[in-house]
């Protein structure tokens, strides 16, 4: 019998209520006594010095109240990127200060170099407007492509950097004379050139951020579209503006999305706070779409040759990989990680390969600063070996699936240091590929394949085996790798005197369901229903400490800091029970929300105790303190390993060269499951957005710099017709070793495995259609691009 | 948005009065003026609504076929146009989304003329007549290349006639963006012969193929267009699709079209 309630129930989401109710708070619905609106004058030029810029016009309009420009802001920090990254050579990245507003030069469209504050949003726009007429900008000649940027050292989007290059990064360097002779030695190499396309991460609700402050008290309160507001604070405060943490909240009400692009601190958010200390009033922001489009961190944008080295019956022996990825204008805050870290340790995904090197080149351009996005390096690891492994088995005439039985780790190989610096605890992959190719009706392929052929459309299915590091992350193992801050948690549990629960949580959900989930736990860690638990997150006042919620690390690493907390509670409760029971502490067990002696029926229920720590007439005074409310910080021992095995089945209609995702079969271990409802819906989000890159999405730039793709009439997002019922299977379960829910993590997931399943389907089919020279399509595989590689 | 006025006339007379001051522009579904002032690219001073005027509204047989009033919304020619002109129907309720169809009307599209537009491919396949307030065009003479229409400053388009063809079918490709037409075919058969119209594909906006229109009049099946090639000279590309793309989709869309007309 399935539970409904507690751990591993498929509970229905509270937030929902709420949210489909119209009764979330975003940052955009609130309305502040005083408020006043910011509009930003941004660059229309993909490179320019900026000449002048007379403010006198557009200061004297009705309405406005005051103009900012880069000027303004050249004496206070930049933002920082959180990660140094060193070359091979050993020396440190280039890091260019990236400014509250542009000055001097402008780096891409987009990029904001002035501001107005004015009494409506209507004035502000029209002094913008005025602001940009009265701006002289010499336009320079845009770096756009990535090989250009760094064979031409004449044309610099940072002045003081000569290539473009931000770093030329080796992983690991050591091994590479080993690699190269391991590739030199193989019977077989493959090589695979392939593009990982940009993507806009595209989130419901636009980034908008409030600033208000407080001349009586001098305290800043700053709401935002954040996915992590105490880093935001630490951020603004340490770096940015110089103001003292504790004088600064900040505030991340329901957000509608981020995918990773609401991670990182931007330049409106400290405008907007200096702008209302200079007013003594709220100042507000709300990205238009089109300025989402052009300055939200996009995602992805690697070239990358991969080169796999085999046994002429399929045997890995050697991986090799050259990326040149894309980091735009400016370092956001973890864009050097994740072409590094979050890509090149995944290089040998989930099989033995001896050898694996890989290189990757960062390199600036005049666009829009790039950075994590759903996956976040891992996807671009993922797509260039699970292609280049397609490739093999093409070349070589070998089934895919036995390829991959064949390098695939076996369970008796955990733990497993892999020769790209991670160490796999746990796992079953032939499990996961097993259960995939079950409920993927392989064997019944051949059936479809022909009743497809007869409708005129080629089927193909392809398979990708992922693996992905995510929980992040292990504070001592990143601050080697260059972190420069801790990537662990906290959480307080605050019982009341009346029993319910108030659970202030660092991470932040913008719509994955942790009000829920987190509450699962909790009540049945307590034995109290989940309707007494509350979840607090997005609010620096209240909130101890916490990193946020992106790389699949909510549930393992927040979530533990949370169920550790709790275990404290438990702790406490004892000695009280313990007190109150004229018992040894040692004698009580806590099950079913009552602490009990062993082996009696004398018991004190889970509220009598709160009663007691807060009402403590009959307590332990002299020896423990009143009141019951424990706080965590969790540092995780390692990252978590979800992986997985994917089956795509595509139709393709060779006249047009559409594509269609007739079916899709995830087989996931995700370790132990707390609530399947929502690890399906993470699933389903993912796959989508995987879909989507694959098929749909891509962002062009023109030699201008010029965004292409600036509007949904040009950018193509995935729609429900774009997707089938997605077929998702959980139960290959090999829980986390090292946290105590044995939780892995879902979040990325289908986003990471699922795009090369849908290209290798592509590839298929068009080899079943006999169009074996289709080799290898760069995604998005759209129509027409199916259809020039089939006529090409 | 910059400020504007408003003026919602009753009827057709009053309408040509209000258009007729300096800087006036008509508003109908708004679906792509709205958005074109958001962005601040067009800045009418005064906007004359168009959907308060009865006479443009609605859909009914009469005099020449069937009578569509230009400030008709596309979900009620989907709805109402489907007894006398199925194909039609099919056309209008598959533009844009249920917001879009509900409030975008067919003057709004052909008056606007976008190349990957539907509606311009029933108009010209149908051989159907733009009824303005001053005088009747006919479909051939109405489209004159990318925004480009017929219609003289001050003059609107109050309805659009179309004669109801025995057979027809609208096959239209998505562009993955928009779901505008990347490239759409109305095929229609008279018993004077067939009209085949193309949007979506040429660089001036809606055209017909003449040499398909030839060899579907003499045999009306898709196998009659097999030796027919369409020349990508004249095509569209762009982020989407080449124009040797387009140029295959017109050939390819054809033929469904004429299967789907049965
Ligand atoms: C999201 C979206 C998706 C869409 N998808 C499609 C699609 O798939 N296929 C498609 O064909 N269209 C599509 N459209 C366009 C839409 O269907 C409308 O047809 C189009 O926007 C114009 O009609 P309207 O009534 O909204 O005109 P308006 O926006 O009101 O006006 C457009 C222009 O025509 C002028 N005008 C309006 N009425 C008249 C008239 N009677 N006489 C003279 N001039 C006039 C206006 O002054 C203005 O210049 C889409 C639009 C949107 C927003």
């Amino acid at each position: 019998m399935p539970k409904d309630t507690g751990i591993g129930a498929s509970m229905k989401r509270r937030e929902d209520v709420r949210f489909l109710t119209g009764r979330g708070v975003y940052t955009d619905d609130l309305a502040l006594h005083g408020q006043t609106y910011a509009v930003f004058v941004r660059s229309t030029v993909a490179h320019g010095r900026i000449k002048s810029i007379d403010t006198s016009k557009a200061a004297a309009m009705p309405g406005v109240l005051a103009v900012f420009t880069g000027e303004d802001f050249k004496d206070v920090g930049g933002n920082p990127a959180g990660w140094l990254i060193n070359s091979r050579d050993g020396t440190p990245m280039r890091e260019p200060k990236r400014p509250v507003l542009a000055h001097g030069k402008v780096r891409h469209v987009g990029d904001a170099y002035a501001a107005v504050v004015a009494e409506t949003y209507a004035q502000a726009k029209d002094a913008a407007e005025q602001l940009a007429a009265d701006s002289v900008i010499e336009e320079l000649p845009a770096i756009i492509d990535m090989k250009a940027a760094v064979a031409d050292p004449s044309n610099r989007v940072h002045d003081e950097i000569p290539d473009n290059l931000c770093f030329d990064w080796g992983w690991i360097e050591d091994n590479r004379a080993a690699v190269d002779a391991a590739m030199k030695a193989a019977p077989h190499v493959v090589t695979l050139e392939l593009v990982n396309n940009r993507l806009v991460p595209n989130a419901m609700e636009p980034r908008a951020s409030i600033g208000e402050y407080n001349p009586g008290t001098g305290d800043y309160k700053l709401t935002t579209t954040s996915q992590n507001p105490h880093l935001t604070r630490l951020l603004v405060a340490a770096f940015v503006l110089g103001i003292p943490e504790n004088k600064l909240t900040v505030v991340a009400p329901d957000v509608g999305g981020g995918f990773g692009s609401k991670i990182y601190h931007y330049g409106e958010e400290a405008l907007v706070l200096a702008a209302a200390k200079k007013l003594a009033r709220p100042v507000r922001w709300t990205a238009e779409r089109s300025e989402s489009f052009l300055t939200d961190a996009h995602g992805r944008d690697h070239v990358t040759k991969i080169e796999l080295g085999c046994t002429k019956d399929g045997q890995i022996l050697a991986i090799r990989t050259e990326t040149l990825a894309n980091v735009g204008a400016y370092l956001s805050n973890f864009s050097t990680a994740t072409p590094t870290f979050l890509h090149g340790t995944l290089m040998a995904g989930p099989y033995k390969v001896p050898h694996v090197y890989v290189n990757v080149k960062t390199v600036f351009t005049n666009t829009a600063p790039v950075d994590a996005y759903r996956g976040a390096g891992r996807p671009e690891a993922t797509f260039s070996l699970e292609r280049v492994i397609d490739k093999m088995c093409r070349e070589l005439n070998l089934d895919p699936f036995e390829v991959r039985r064949k390098n695939l780790l076996t369970p008796d190989q955990f733990p497993y240091t892999t020769p790209v610096g991670l160490v796999y605890d746990t796992g079953n992959y032939h499990a996961t590929l097993d259960k995939a190719m079950q409920i993927a009706d392989v064997a019944g392929f051949e059936k479809r394949a022909a009743e497809s052929k007869k409708r005129g459309k080629l089927r193909g299915m392809g398979l990708s085996t992922w693996i992905e590091a995510c929980g992040i992350a292990p504070s001592h193992l990143v601050g080697v790798l260059g972190s420069r801050v801790g990537l662990y948690d906290a959480a307080t549990v605050r019982v009341n005197a009346t029993g319910n629960i108030s659970v202030m949580t660092g991470a932040h959900s913008h719509g994955q369901g942790h009000e829920t989930v987190f509450a699962q736990i909790v009540a049945e860690k307590l034995g109290i229903p989940e309707s007494s638990v509350e979840i607090v997150h997005g609010d620096t006042s209240k909130i101890p400490f916490g990193m946020g919620s992106y790389g699949s690390r909510s549930l393992a690493v927040c979530g533990t800091a949370m169920a550790k907390a709790v275990d404290k509670i438990i702790a406490k409760g004892k000695k009280i029970a313990a007190h109150m029971l004229e018992a040894s502490e040692g004698d009580i067990t806590f099950e079913n929300g009552k602490f009990q002696v062993a082996g009696t029926d004398k018991a004190k229920t889970f509220g009598e105790i709160a009663f007691s720590a807060y009402v403590p007439h009959n307590y332990p005074l002299e020896t423990l303190e009143p009141g019951l409310e424990e706080t965590a910080f969790y540092d995780p021992a390692n990252f978590t390993y979800p992986a997985g095995a994917y089956i795509c089945e595509v139709e393709v209609d060779p006249d047009t060269g559409k594509v269609d995702v007739v079916a899709f079969h995830c087989a996931d271990d995700f370790g132990n499951v707390m609530n399947p409802m929502v690890v399906e819906g993470q699933v389903h989000g993912g796959v989508g957005q995987g879909i989507g890159q694959a098929l749909c999405e891509f962002t062009a730039y023109d030699e201008n710099g010029q965004l292409l793709t600036g509007s949904y009439m040009d950018y193509p997002m995935p729609r429900a017709e774009d997707v089938p019922f997605y077929n998702v299977d959980y139960s290959c379960q090999t829980p986390c070793t090292h946290n105590p829910l044995g939780v892995k993590g879902c979040g990325e997931a289908g986003a990471i495995g699922s795009p090369p399943a849908v290209v290798n389907a592509v590839i298929d089919a068009l080899h079943r259609g006999g169009h074996t020279h289709v080799t290898h399509i760069d995604m998005p595989v759209s129509p027409s691009r199916v259809w020039s590689a089939i006529n090409g | 948005m910059h400020n504007f006025d408003f003026a919602k006339p009753s009827t057709i007379a009053d309408a040509a009065k209000a258009l007729a001051a300096d800087g006036a522009q008509a508003l109908s579904g708004g679906q792509t003026l709205i958005p074109t002032m958001k962005q601040r690219l067009a800045q009418p001073t005064v906007l004359v609504s168009l959907t308060g005027i009865k006479e443009m509204q609605g859909v009914c047989m009469g005099d020449g076929g069937l009578h569509v009033g230009a400030a008709t919304p596309h979900a009620v020619v989907a709805k109402e146009a489907r007894a006398h002109y199925p194909a039609l129907a099919d056309l209008a309720g598959g533009i844009g989304d249920p917001a879009v169809r509900s409030r975008g009307t067919i003057g709004g599209s052909i008056a606007n003329n976008d190349p990957a537009a539907c509606y311009p491919s029933a108009v010209l396949a149908s051989g159907a007549t733009v009824v303005t307030n001053k005088r009747k065009i006919a479909a051939d003479d109405y489209f004159q290349g990318l925004f480009t229409t017929a219609l003289e400053d001050g003059e609107f388009v109050t309805s659009v006639i179309f004669p109801i063809p025995q057979k027809a079918a609208y096959v239209k490709f998505n562009q993955p963006a928009s779901r505008f037409a990347l490239t759409g075919v109305f095929v229609a058969k008279f018993a004077s012969g067939v009209r085949v119209a193309v949007t979506g594909a040429g660089n001036d906006g809606v055209f017909r193929w003449a040499e398909a229109e030839r060899a579907l009049s003499a045999d009306f099946s898709a196998s009659a267009l097999s030796g027919l090639s369409v020349d990508p000279a004249g095509m569209i590309s762009d982020l989407h699709g080449s124009a040797a793309y387009r140029a295959n989709l017109v050939k390819v869309l054809t033929g469904r079209a004429v299967t789907a007309a049965g």
